[in-house]
């Protein structure tokens, strides 16, 4: 068990900022999932070897499973603009219709075109209708963005199309006794599902997913719409719908751990008025079953060192297992889309008896490893640059992105996060202490 | 523009920070955008890397964009000054970064007055070197600076040790098998009776740099890194270098009559050949092997060969001139060292490629149709879709090409490693027997399963049936010859019949 020195008792959650020097992966990386997941899509990436060799690299085996996607790799006469970028867009993109015949082609820009200043968002319509193919621009560049904000910036790109594909006739189908409600952010398939399930229990019907497993059945969203989202680092899609499809943001905790599945559950059900049922047994059965993780967590300490977004979710839903939690790292804090998520983790901590932790945004790698070596913490939760590290130290490390790629939403997945978080714990217990160093 | 799926080499400044984090005590500091220094993911985990990889980013954000970097570049390199207190530090931007054309030659000689450690920017264009080059010149660049620092403060050791000895130039980290090799060359020399003055820059801190003009002689054993620092060294220091790859057995005692004469050169009174012979005869066993019974059966096996200039040219030779297997085309990604390639391997192979476009190489390798395919973890993966056995003998790599156990390519222990890495990979003996008569033996899974293309004519159940008894990895082969033979006569049906009378055809 850990102590608690050096940590100031506060019955606020203290936000810090640092320098930004951090590892994350760069938000291209949205790429290797939503590929996947929008399957009559292609991903174009716009940039240079540099953007290549991080994906070729990242999604590891995925790159010889013939993935719809590809780099359109900028050489020096892009750069200098001696050749003409629309003259080489439509080329290649013809390329891409011909070879594969997508639905929708995305362009993600890069840091790159950024810095030459390539006028995608120009470009894409001219070349849509001379293609005849819906061609969206997202900005997922590291110059403003961090890891999962990839998909943000995606969403966000698609959420204007939402529209312009079918006329409003989903409500004719089956009688639906509320507004329209929209989920938005990109789950598995089977993930989706089990949510949708659980607020038909409720009596909520769910009129569409943003993103849709295929592009052309994104949801239709008109003004007056409800829409809740399902991961923490979805605020630049809510804006978008807000501001631009003139929908009602639900704000609620994310379906994250039991707790987090039935706050966001209530939440949605108060919104429309409904008296949820049942939550209260479903909540307490699922902690039940996850009552031998409990007892390996309890009493012991996290550190997050921040790299996806997902961490104050995270965190909340492991102060709920006992946890204590050092400090939350975080690249980017949205504190109102993320209010109800901050104001639950408070609630828990007081609730657990435990100290709130510290939220850093754009954390200073180095800052924190000096921390986590006078803190001592029992688990961190950390990028792949810095485990072994770490783990070489005597330090447990959980990888962060394997929570990014692992089902981890709703009630029935929470045992994911778990199974997840005790690894090494249940790792090093089931090694044998030498009376030798390593 | 250019549509890429997939690059053989890695972009420049991972070749500089392969160099960089090569060295003791050197760190390098990306001027780079957030994301970009997913090296130190790939050391730490390719590496198993048990510190911390002294990369850092001097992250570029919006604000650098619309204001230039300013004081962020040269804080960042004297807080890495007084926090790791490293000797030098290694500036470099990355693609993206090096398009803002910031003055970061300034920020160098800025930081450098503050900073205890020496600052040096690294000098590579983005767009026009990739990986190797880069870690080839960065190398140069390091030990040039260094020597030039030295020979001003006048600490250049310039007396040469009294017995023979020599600099490895060339093992860097994130290199296929370096550390392994590194280990079976330092045994070699050890054997020679030579001192090993210097390994640059695995493991070596730069002060110890002024101890290069010790050296007798330089060795460079990659093409890849370090013929730039060697050929330096002989132009400033007038210190001969042997760049004579080291694998397979004929280029070692090429390799090692190349160093004699070198020492005789210099006075010395040395006779290697009886250490040839017994090393050709007792330790590595792959000469041996090459002549025993087993071995047999490789006679004019047909093989592809793809990699960098260093791994495709040696193998190649190893292939032909070690175990008479026909070679039918071989390759390398090095387009830079496209003629050295071609005068190594013109004469053994029916054909060179020079290409760095995977897909080409995949339809060549469909084309030719090889028993076995050496080449990178790319071409083992078009060797799984296609049924074609491969042997990884090159970066690009996978976790599972750092092994733990002993592993190296070069010297005489790498000669036994190839010898089974090049034997595993054909199907051999009974298997081979087992083909030829039909039946296999890999007749677990159903036809539906494996056979990946969908029949293109009407087979009858009982050839079907014949078809999935054939083993997995020649089954696609078969059924497209006896599909073709069916076509020929204007059959319209595949019966068991016909598919004997297209083994038949096609054997004789």
């Amino acid at each position: 068990m850990t102590s608690t020195k050096n940590i100031k008792q506060t019955n606020n959650l203290t936000f810090e900022c640092e320098t930004g020097n951090y590892h994350t992966f760069c938000p291209i990386s949205c790429v290797s999932w939503l590929y996947q997941k929008i399957e009559d899509s292609f991903f174009l990436v716009i940039g240079t070897k540099t953007c290549g060799y991080f994906l070729q690299n990242a999604m590891g085996v995925m790159i010889f499973a013939e993935p719809r996607y590809a780099m359109a790799e900028l050489e020096e006469g892009d750069i200098s603009a001696q050749l003409n970028d629309y003259e080489e867009l439509k080329r290649l993109c013809a390329q891409i219709k011909k070879d594969r015949e997508p639905s929708v082609i995305f362009w993600i820009g890069t840091c790159t075109t950024e810095i030459i200043k390539m006028d995608l968002e120009g470009i894409a319509p001219k070349l849509e209708s001379e293609l005849n193919i819906p061609i969206v621009v997202a900005r997922a560049n590291g110059l403003d963005y961090a890891f999962t904000q990839g998909e943000d910036t995606v969403l966000a790109a698609l959420a204007q199309r939402c529209s312009q594909l079918k006329s409003n006739d989903l409500s004719s189908d089956y009688i639906v006794n509320h507004k329209p409600l929209i989920i938005f952010g990109s789950l598995p398939n089977f993930v989706n599902k089990q949510l949708t399930l659980e607020l038909a229990n409720q009596g909520i019907t769910v009129s569409g997913w943003l993103p849709s497993s295929n592009y052309i059945d994104l949801p239709n969203i008109c003004p007056g719409d409800y829409v809740v989202g399902i991961n923490p680092f979805l605020s630049r899609t809510a804006t978008t719908l807000m501001r631009r499809r003139k929908a009602k943001l639900i704000v609620a905790p994310f379906p994250i751990g039991p707790d987090g599945t039935r706050a966001w559950i209530e939440k949605i059900c108060e919104v429309f008025g409904l008296e949820p049922k049942g939550l209260e047994e479903r909540e307490s059965r699922i902690w039940s079953s996850l009552e031998e993780y409990i007892q390996l967590l309890k009493g012991k300490s996290v550190f997050f060192m921040g790299d996806n977004l997902l961490e104050v979710s995270l965190a909340r839903f492991l102060v709920s297992c006992g946890m204590i939690v050092y400090e939350i790292g975080i690249p980017y804090m949205d504190k109102r889309y993320q209010k109800a998520e901050l104001d639950l983790l408070q609630a828990t901590c007081i609730k657990m008896g435990v100290i709130m932790p510290k939220i850093v945004e754009k954390p200073d790698n180095y800052n924190q490893i000096d921390r986590i070596k006078d803190l001592k913490p029992d688990l961190v939760i950390t990028g792949m640059a810095h485990a072994n590290p770490l783990e070489a130290t005597g330090i447990n490390t959980k990888w962060s992105v394997e929570f990014t790629f692992s089902p981890i939403h709703g009630f029935s997945n929470s045992k994911d996060i778990l199974e997840l978080v005790t690894r090494p714990l249940r790792r090093n217990s089931s090694l044998p202490n030498f009376d030798f160093k390593l | 523009m250019k549509l890429a799926y997939w690059m053989y080499a890695g972009p420049a400044h991972i070749g500089t920070l392969r160099i960089a984090s090569s060295f003791k005590n050197v760190h390098a500091i990306m001027h780079a955008p957030l994301g970009d220094d997913y090296f130190n993911v790939m050391k730490s985990m390719l590496e198993r890397e048990r510190n911390f990889t002294p990369v850092t980013a001097s992250v570029v954000d919006r604000h650098v964009l619309a204001r230039g970097s300013q004081e962020k570049v040269i804080n960042n390199i004297t807080r890495k000054d007084q926090e790791e207190k490293p000797d030098l530090v290694v500036l470099t931007p990355t693609c993206t970064s090096s398009i803002l054309q910031e003055d970061l030659k300034n920020f160098v000689d800025r930081a450098s007055m503050d900073s205890i450690a020496d600052v040096i920017l690294a000098d590579v264009n983005h767009y026009r070197v990739n990986e190797l080059q880069a870690a080839d010149r960065t190398l140069l660049q390091i030990v040039k600076f260094y020597l030039q620092k030295f020979k001003l403060s006048n600490c250049l050791q310039q007396i040469k040790t009294t017995k023979p000895s020599v600099n490895i130039i060339g093992c860097v980290s994130l290199g296929f098998h370096n550390q392994h090799d590194l280990a079976e060359l330092k045994r070699l020399f050890y054997d020679l009776n030579i001192q090993i003055n210097l390994i640059i820059p695995e493991g070596i801190s730069v002060a110890e740099l002024k101890n290069i003009p010790k050296a007798w002689f330089n060795f460079v054993p990659y093409r890849e890194v370090g013929g730039l620092t060697a050929q330096y060294l002989k132009d400033i220091c007038d210190i001969p270098f042997i760049d004579i790859v080291p694998m397979g057995i004929i280029q070692l005692s090429n390799c090692i009559r190349a160093i004699q004469n070198i020492l005789i050169d210099q006075g010395e009174k040395i006779d290697y050949s009886s250490y040839i012979d017994r090393q050709t005869r007792f330790i590595s066993q792959s000469a041996w092997f090459s002549r025993s019974i087993d071995c047999q059966n490789l006679t004019g096996k047909k093989a592809v060969v793809f990699g960098d200039a260093t791994h495709a040219s040696a193998i190649t030779n190893i292939l032909v001139n070690e175990m008479s297997i026909k070679v039918v085309w071989a390759g390398t990604y090095c387009l830079n060292d496209a003629e050295w390639f071609r005068e190594q391997v013109k004469d053994i192979c029916d054909q060179v490629v020079i290409s760095d476009d995977h897909a080409l190489i995949a339809d060549l390798i469909a084309e030719t149709e090889p028993n076995a395919i050496f080449g990178t973890q790319m071409e083992r993966h078009i060797g799984k879709r296609l049924s074609i056995p491969c042997g990884v003998i090159s970066s690009p790599v996978h976790i599972q090409n750092f092994p733990l156990s002993y592993k190296p390519f070069l010297g005489y222990e790498g000669t036994n490693q190839i010898a089974d890495l090049i034997y595993n990979s054909f199907t051999l003996g009974m298997e081979d027997h087992l083909l030829e008569v039909f039946g296999g033996h890999d007749t677990a899974k159903s036809l539906g399963s494996t056979l990946s293309n969908k029949l293109l004519m009407d087979w009858s159940p009982e050839a079907l049936e014949e078809l999935s008894k054939i083993p997995g990895f020649v089954r696609n082969k078969v059924k497209k010859n006896t599909e073709k033979f069916a076509q020929d006569c204007n059959v319209k049906q595949v019966t068991l019949e016909i598919m004997y009378r297209a083994k038949e055809a096609i054997s004789t």
